[in-house]
């Protein structure tokens, strides 16, 4: 069941992307950002946790799910610390993603070279 | 001074000059298209045994003078200039191939459409009496222009119907005085257009109108009509632009449906994942050299006029909001020396 | 930009109005598919860490670490870019999509040396949603502290 509700909370979640893609003159890059700002946005709103709990990895793989992570580790830290906890939490809970994206990214791109 | 000129913008050659022969070469995905057999060379690798796409472009160039010569049994010496250009910033791709030409060079930047930009050039200087023999060419590349213009070669996005595939090609002529023909009998110098298009992803829009105002100008400056040729031929405007372009010409006057065509429709197979067609230097340079060129030669075709068009914008400008600038030039090919010239 | 000419945009208009539209239906089903296929692969990764015995909060950086790990292999490999010429969005929005949009420069402008093609230009397309979307949460969490606090 959970398998079912990911792909299809994921693959609605794409194809508004591509609506906007296809409709829109916006470029993937300006997508991109979109989503993953409407999903901070989202996030601090709470609505995204629902989401989440119903849509489980089809929520939180797409993009809005990163911008989730990030307005989530604030709104965690800013519970914790207080005011610099607005700071402290951006990275909070995405720190595994973005340092693995760069990690990862310079090691592929070490190995591998461009096929065009 | 007056003899040379017609109408406005028009330039009909005097002592025409005569192609003496051409060469090309080309990428994978063109040796696979519909123009396959008509190419002198086709490189199976992107890198072409270079470390870098932009040396597998100049290697291209160079290698397609070298057999240019070869073919016209000439050496270096008998060369007074070349003329070519590129897409690559500051021309890398034609300059340093020239590094190993010792020709005095002319790098040329008319984006796409520098391949007639160098004929009308090179044809005068064979004219003028200032060159008794000069080569011109052009060159592209889909990854090196890729990565310039548009996104990283990897990146997984999906490409509007409009967007255009840079040809990988390297298309190159010698024009001499007193040869046997074909012979470049006129040319059209275009002027810059710009009719708002600010999507680099559709240029074949952005181009349109500046071919048709060549076009136009062409046959109002000779007097001409379309039936003057066999086949008339844009460079790129690939199937989005040549659409447009042949209703703009219907509305000025001109049927040309009948007998137009355009070498970035031509040059891919009509499913090769290639958008609306080919574009770039390469483009109309390649299909001119190796299936226009010997239609010419065999007496298939009389009369040919060859339009490359070139969207002239780049990475900073577009990003800058800018509308893409387009331009076009004009060279009538034929295959008899004209009556009443020279 | 300057402003158009009336001529201008009577042109734009006409060639716009027949310019080919992106085949919208077969988009949005290979966009639907991919990505949705993407995610079940993802709730597969997820489901595994949590039967680790992490809990859900726990579970999510290792979950994405792992489909970055995928996507810019995949893009390592020269096959990322075939997916998204089928999925389009369907493998653009999916974070093994922002992989790919990290990889892809990097080996791009490996040419260009490591310090200022690879570390330079890793970021030109993931860069713009790192700013934006850490930029969000933070006014999402200034605002947040201001009511709660």
């Amino acid at each position: 069941m959970d398998y079912l509700l990911a792909f299809l909370v994921g693959g609605t979640i794409c194809a508004l992307g591509q609506l906007l893609m296809d409709l829109t003159p916006l470029t993937p890059a300006h997508v991109l950002v979109l989503f993953v700002c409407t999903g901070a946005i989202l996030s601090g709103l709470g609505i995204y946790e629902a989401i989440v709990e119903f849509g489980g990895a089809g929520a939180t793989i797409p993009l809005p799910g990163f911008g989730h992570t990030l307005t989530s580790g604030v709104i965690q830290e800013i519970e914790a610390r207080g005011f610099w906890g607005i700071f402290s939490g951006v990275l909070e809970n995405a720190s595994v993603g973005v340092v693995a994206a760069v990690v990862v990214g310079l090691f592929i791109s070490l190995i591998f070279n461009p096929k065009g | 001074m007056a003899e040379k000129r017609v109408g406005r913008n028009t330039i009909i050659f005097s002592q025409c000059p005569s192609f003496v022969a051409t060469a090309t070469t080309v990428g994978k995905k063109e040796g696979e298209g519909p123009l396959a057999k008509y190419f002198d060379q086709v490189i199976q690798d992107p890198l072409y045994g270079e470390s870098t796409w932009e040396k597998a472009e100049s290697k291209m160039l160079l290698e397609a003078v070298q057999k240019v010569l070869q073919k016209a049994n000439y050496t270096f010496d008998q060369i007074h200039f070349m003329f070519s250009g590129d897409l690559l910033n500051q021309l890398t791709a034609s300059s340093f191939a020239a590094r190993e030409i010792p020709v005095p060079f002319y790098g040329l930047f008319g984006a796409c459409s520098t391949f007639t930009e160098g004929l009308a050039l090179g044809g005068m200087a064979v004219d003028g009496g200032f060159a008794q023999r000069v080569l011109v060419g052009a060159s592209s590349h889909y990854q090196t222009a890729e990565r310039q213009f548009r996104y990283p070669t990897e990146l997984g996005v999906q490409k509007p119907p409009t967007a255009q595939r840079t040809v990988t090609a390297a298309g190159v002529v010698i024009l001499e005085q007193g040869g046997p023909g074909p012979y470049l009998t006129a040319a059209t110098i275009g002027r810059v257009i710009d009719m708002g298009i600010n999507d680099p992803m559709d240029m074949g829009s952005a181009m349109a109108p500046a071919a048709v105002h060549t076009i136009v100008q062409h046959f109002q400056d000779t007097g001409r009509k379309p039936d003057y040729y066999d086949v008339i031929v844009t460079g790129d405007l690939a199937s989005v632009g040549k659409n447009l372009a042949e209703d703009l010409l219907k509305k000025e006057g001109y049927d040309v449906t009948d007998r137009y065509t355009d070498c970035g429709i031509l040059i891919y197979k009509p499913d090769a994942d290639t958008q609306a067609g080919g574009s770039g230097c390469g483009c109309s340079a390649a299909v001119f050299c190796s299936y226009f060129y010997p239609l010419l030669q065999e007496g298939k075709y009389q009369r040919i006029l060859l339009v490359s068009t070139g969207a002239l914008m780049s990475p900073t400008s577009y990003q800058q909001g800018e509308t893409i600038p387009a331009i076009a030039h004009a060279v009538a090919v034929e295959r008899d020396y004209p009556d009443g010239v020279g | 930009m300057g402003k158009l000419t009336r001529e201008q945009e009577v042109y734009k208009r006409w060639a716009n109005a027949r310019k080919p539209r992106p085949p919208l239906v077969r988009n949005l089903i290979a966009a639907f598919l991919v990505g949705g296929l993407i995610c079940t692969i993802g709730q597969f990764v997820l489901n595994y860490f949590l039967s680790l015995g992490m809990d859900t909060k726990e579970a999510g950086g290792p979950t994405a670490a792992v489909m970055i790990f995928l996507g810019a292999l995949l893009t390592g490999l020269g096959i990322y870019d075939r997916i998204g010429k089928f999925a389009g969005a369907g493998s653009v929005i999916p974070i093994t999509g922002f992989a790919n949009s990290i990889v892809a420069p990097a080996l791009e402008f490996k040419r260009e040396g490591y310090v200022m093609g690879v570390g330079a230009r890793m970021f030109n397309i993931a860069g713009p949603v790192l700013v934006y979307g850490m930029a969000t949460s933070w006014l999402v969490g200034l605002v947040y502290w201001l009511i709660h606090k």
